[in-house]
Parts: structure tokens; sequence; C-alpha cells
């Protein structure tokens, strides 16, 4: 770390070219970085702190204080002038451009102080609640298995469905193969939205809409992942195929046993791809699932935005666990996703 | 139990015919080595009689039952490969259980015939690691292993040494002589190396081109090539080849004329040759000598000691001389050759050799 900061052109003295190069990537973390920070620090901010103006950047919230004889918690304020100034009192109640406020060790006797000779007391506070009111008060444990369900199961099936095609497209020689193969590649190039009408028509023909399955199963053959892995298996040597079946392996046993092991990087590339899709996906999910118990996290999400009201803490939140999974495998697996980008050429 | 007979196979890809009409048998028990230069379709003939290529036309027969379409799994041989073809992410244990598991063999008998393999090649101390962790030897006895738990009919081996270096390949030759002995089973070889050949081979088989030139036993083809190719194959430093011409008989016997340096009487039929038809003499450099009154004279342009050896080569018909121990003929000066009579194989216009008159 410490050498990345200091890292310069030469040994002796800073160029030019080095401040740029720092300025620039700190910028570029900056402007990259910011936001997330930004959204992270303000999923744990309470309703009001969201709306305050000018927004603080860490969660801050007005402190108050227990004060059983007025009826519970009464807000904090420190009081700039007149003849209490430089104390600290609890807000009864606001009357006209008065404030009724108490000393919380005296409770009994009113003060009486104008609303410009007062100000809050601010302390930091992560408003954690934002977090576990979505389990208590949404079904949000339902649209996140719904979530994982969908991703896992679609991943395990695209894995499975991908690289057996993988292995015929790459391991056998048969009349037509490559033409197959081109046609899987051509329906890269139409764009996902001109498919979705029809997909509808066979998913609801079906009977998928508003289940799992119908989110899961249009998705799975993705030619991305066939054109992937099959030039990976290309680079398996064909004598241990062929060393196997001298073996006495079946060809599912080749498959299983010697093509899908030795494919695991490329198997890793697709998984994290796939997980990212899968999480991420927002249009078909919206367009099969109606019910909201059947939702995923994105639709959650979407739905949080009212026509009339966003219940901005809430949606802070939620976005905040969407991303978690994501960027912790993406952190984790990061030298597999590049490799996996350097190799097929897909993001 | 292995006996097995090539019968008239051709090999077609697409258009291009590859293998034209070979024919050979390998007796039960027997070492044949395949060899011949790259490209002379010795590694699709192999590939052929294991059932990893398909037979255009003509017959593969294993113990008397033919098995042109017989699946390579079923055809009871097991096959070593030239890059040994391990399964990288397998142990050296799990290599050589993975065609018994395949078979449904029961784990103790798999247990016992991996310790049996291990022993004999061994390789005890390595079963629980990964190919990657063995040195080029290793994995080539891994690939041998492999092959020898299944106890298969035939052994096939495509040109398994050729990734090793030079001196394990003399370590894994008498190896391989040693297994045969031991094993006593039927084994295919294919080389382009011919000292492999001819230290393994109970029996050659000679390729060209996808054509089957000789087959013999090593001293047979070194003895009595039949043709100009396998004389020139077979035998290091190659046989000197000298060209001429059909002078007369002389009892029934050849007598070459050499351009330049006279007639060379040989012990080959002259049957059916006519006056001035185009002749080949052939001599091994082993067997040429120099002699004060040979025929071909020339000035020397190489001189190779090795101490026990010397290699002499001259200008006229590049001939080169083999002698035993040392010589102080030097480079530039004139030396005769003499070739002698017993020694002088004689190749017509066709490549193909004249008999000896003293053969039925």
């Amino acid at each position: 770390m410490a050498n990345l900061l200091t890292a310069r052109r030469a040994r002796i003295g800073w160029d030019w070219t080095d401040w740029a190069a720092h300025i620039y990537l700190v910028l570029g973390t900056l402007i990259m970085f910011g936001p997330v920070l930004w959204l992270v620090l303000s999923s744990v901010k309470s309703e009001s702190g969201l709306q305050a103006f000018p927004p603080t950047i860490l969660p801050y919230e007005q402190a108050s204080v227990e004060v059983p004889q007025r009826g519970g918690a009464l807000k904090l304020f420190t009081v700039t002038a007149g003849a209490h100034a430089g104390e600290t009192l609890a807000e009864v109640r606001r009357m006209g451009l008065q404030s009724q406020l108490v000393d919380p060790a005296a409770p009994d006797k009113l003060i009486r102080v104008k609303l410009e000779e007062r100000t809050p007391v601010m302390r930091l506070h992560a408003a954690w609640e934002n977090f576990t009111e979505l389990f208590s008060r949404f079904a949000f444990g339902r649209i996140v298995w719904n979530s994982l369900f969908i991703t896992v199961v679609a991943t395990l099936i695209t894995l499975l469905m991908n690289s057996m095609a993988a292995f015929a497209l790459s391991k056998y020689k048969f009349a037509g193969r490559d033409p197959v193969f081109l046609l899987m590649l051509a329906t890269l190039m139409i764009p996902p939205t001109i498919v979705l009408v029809p997909n509808y028509l066979i998913a609801s023909q079906l009977g998928l809409t508003d289940t799992p399955w119908g989110v899961i199963w249009p998705a799975v053959a993705t030619p991305t992942g066939v054109f992937l892995l099959r030039q990976y298996m290309l680079t398996l040597p064909d004598e241990l195929i062929e060393a196997a079946r001298m073996d006495n392996a079946s060809e599912w046993r080749i498959y299983w046993r010697i093509v899908l092991p030795l494919s695991a990087p490329a198997l890793a590339v697709l998984a994290i791809f796939s997980v990212m899709w899968r999480w991420n996906e927002f249009l078909w999910p919206m367009v099969v699932l109606t019910r909201s118990e059947s939702f995923t996290l994105p639709l959650a999400l979407n739905s949080f935005q009212g026509e009339l009201t966003t219940q901005w803490h809430y949606l802070l939140a939620m976005t905040v666990l969407t991303l978690l999974p994501v960027t912790a495998i993406f952190m984790v697996l990061q030298k597999h996703i590049a490799q996996g980008i350097a190799s097929a050429g897909v993001k | 139990m292995g006996a097995l007979s090539v019968r008239d196979v051709c090999k077609q890809f697409g258009t291009s015919k590859v293998i034209h009409n070979v024919s050979f048998e390998v007796p039960d028990g027997s070492f044949t080595v395949f060899v011949g230069p790259s490209g002379c379709g010795k590694s699709t003939l192999l590939r052929m009689i294991c059932g990893l290529e398909s037979v255009t036309s003509g017959e593969v027969v294993i113990d008397g039952a033919e098995v042109n379409d017989v699946a390579a799994a079923r055809r009871g041989l097991a096959m070593v490969f030239q890059s040994y073809a391990l399964y990288p992410h397998m142990t050296v244990y799990q290599n050589m259980a993975f065609g018994l598991e395949n078979i449904a063999t029961p784990k103790a008998e798999i247990a016992r015939r991996v310790a049996e393999a291990a022993r004999m090649l061994r390789l005890e101390p390595y079963l629980s690691r990964k190919p990657t962790a063995l040195s080029g030897g290793q994995r080539q006895r891994v690939a041998i292993g492999r092959a020898i738990v299944r106890e298969p009919k035939i052994f096939l081996f495509d040109e398994p040494l050729s990734n090793l270096d030079a001196e394990l390949r003399v370590d894994m030759r008498a190896e391989l002589a040693a297994l045969h002995r031991r094993l006593q089973s039927t084994m295919v070889y294919v080389t382009h190396d011919q000292v492999e050949a001819m230290t393994l081979a109970d029996q050659i088989v000679v390729l060209r081109a996808g054509r089957v030139e000789q087959v013999g036993r090593p001293l047979d083809l070194y003895n009595a090539p039949a043709n100009r190719f396998v004389a020139g194959f077979i035998g290091s430093p190659r046989m000197n080849f000298l060209d001429g011409e059909f002078a007369e008989a002389r009892d029934g016997c050849a007598v070459v004329s050499l351009p330049g340096f006279g007639l060379v009487a040989t012990d080959r039929r002259a049957d059916g040759l006519a006056p001035g038809a185009r002749l080949t003499l052939g001599i091994r450099p082993e067997h040429a000598a120099i002699d004060p009154v040979g025929v071909v004279k020339g000035g020397i342009t190489l001189v190779e000691q090795l101490g026990g050896l010397s290699t002499v080569r001259i200008d006229a018909f590049d001939l080169t001389v083999q002698i035993a121990g040392q010589t102080s003929l030097r480079l530039g000066e004139t030396a005769h050759i003499g070739l002698p009579r017993e020694n002088l194989h004689v190749f017509d216009a066709a490549g193909l050799a004249l008999a000896r008159k003293d053969a039925a």
C-alpha cells in the first residue's frame, strides 16, 4: 500500500508526470468510489437525517433524552443566546416563534427560548433499524430468498447446459457443427428487448409466469457462456479424451470426470458472470413476476420508489444489501474475472 | 493371448489416402515396432489398431476376431500416448485406477493391481502426487502403469520416449525391454528412431508414405534390406549408395561399373538385367574399408576421431567409411576404399534389392 501511494517514475524526485498520475488516480477513485461510499453512509442515516439540508456526509441524528415526567423522549437543543445561553435543554413543544424547553435534570420548570436562539444537538448515530425493519416490516427475507434461489439455481443450470453444449461443440466432429456454433453466436446480435415479447408469450403459455422458473429457464442457455467454455475446452488436449475413451470411460464420464474438472477456471468465470447477471437482472423478472411475494431484489427496490413518496432510507439500505454479495464475489474472484474478460472478450 | 493381424488396411482422410493396403502379422507375445520417417502413417496405423481412427477398408483382427467396428475400449488394448495424456487433476493413483473404476472393478482389486504396477514401475512414493509434480520419466512410467493395470491383450506405444532427454531415453528403453520380458505380452511400438526399433523389437515394420516397405527381424532388415529405402533407413550412420550401371554377368553374378572407377564384382544375381541398366551399389560405412588397392579413390573431406571409432569421408560418392580404432589419415589426403564383395548390396532402378546368388 505504501509502495503504491509513493510509486514514482524514477527513484529520485517527483516528476510532473508523477503528480499528474497521482491526481488522475485519486480523482478517479473519488469519482468511482465516492457515490458508493455515500450510498453506504446514507443507508444508515435516519429518515430526517436524509432530508437534512445541507446534507451531511456522516450519519447524524438529533440527540434526545428520556424525560418520564414530560412523557418520554425529548429532543435536545443548545441555547445560543439569552439568559440560558450555553445550556443544553430538552424541547417539550414549539409554540409559534418560541420553544418551550426544560432542563432534563429539573423537568418541572419550563423555559421559553426564541426559535432562532437554539440549535439542535447532533450526534453520530447509525440507523441500523433501516436494515432490521426491512425484515420486520416487509417480506424482505422472502425477496432475498427469491433472488438467491433464482441466482443459484440458474447459475448451476447455466453451467451444466453451457458446458455440455461447449463439450459437444469443441470435442466432437459432426456435420453442421460450425454452422450450429455460428448460429448460436449470431443470437448475440439480437437485442434482448426484441425477444422480450415472444419470450413472454412462451413463458405464459408454459405457465411459468410468477414463478422463479419463469426467470430461470429463458436465461440458462447463454451464447456467451457456450462460447467462453468452448474456447477453453478447445485447449484441452484431445489425447486426454482419447486416453479416457481407451480407459473404458463412457462419454458422460469423460465429460463429468475429465472435461468438467479441467474446465474449472472457465467454469468459475462463467459462474461469476452468471451470478452477476441473474442477481442484477431487472427487465425480464419485471415482465414475468407480477406478485410482490415473487419479486427479486431489483424489483423490490423498484417498488420502493412510489409515485408520490419514496422511502429513501429503506431504499438505500436495500440497495446496500443488494450490492453486498456481488461486491464480495467480485473482490474475492477479481483475478478470474479479469482473465475471463480477456479470454472471452465479454463483459 | 494377443495376436494381431492387419489385413489389407487402407485409411483415407477426405480425398487423401494415407495408408495403402497395409498387411502384417504380430505374433502373440512379440514386440513389434513400426518405424518410418515422420508423416509415414505409423501413428495413424496404431490409432486404427486401437480404434481411435476408423478403418476405411481392410480388417484389423485381434485374436482371430475382426474388430473394425468394436469400440476402442472394448478391444482389450491399452495405449501409451506420446504426450502421456495423464489426467492432470487426478493423483497418480487415480490416474491408474480410472480405467478400472470405469468397468466397475471392486475397490480391493483396483488397489491390488495399482499397488503391483506401482511396485513394478517404482512409483510407490508418488501415488498421491499429481502428474505435474513428477519428472518426465516418472510421468512416462505412470502412463505405462495406467496401461499395465488394465491387463490388456496388447500394449500400444505411440512414440513414448520422444519427449524424454537422451539419457533418460536410454534408461527407459531398457526398462521397456525388461517390462516386455516380465509381462510376456504383445507390444506394438511406434517410433521414428531406428535405434529404438533395432534395440527393442522382435519384429520391425518399416513404413514409408503409408506403405509397408519391409517386415522382419531387426538383423534381417540390417543384413538383407528389401529395398533402397529400408537399406538407408536402418543402420547408423546410413548406408552409402554408389550409382553405376550393369556391366556384365560373371558366374550369374552382376558386375557393376562405377563411372570413373572401374568394375566392382558382387554376389548378386544378374537375372534379366539388360546391359547398361542402372544399378546402385550399397555399402554400410562399417563394412567399407581403407584399402590401398580399393576401387574407389577420393580426397578426404572429413575425419572424425571418436577414439574407439573413426569416420572418414571422401569426395567420391560422398562415401563414408567407419574404421575401428584410430586412423592416421588426414584431411586433404587421398584414400582408396575397398568394397568387400560379401557386404555389397545392389539395387535396381526401381530401388529393389537384387537377391544373393546363394539364396534360394
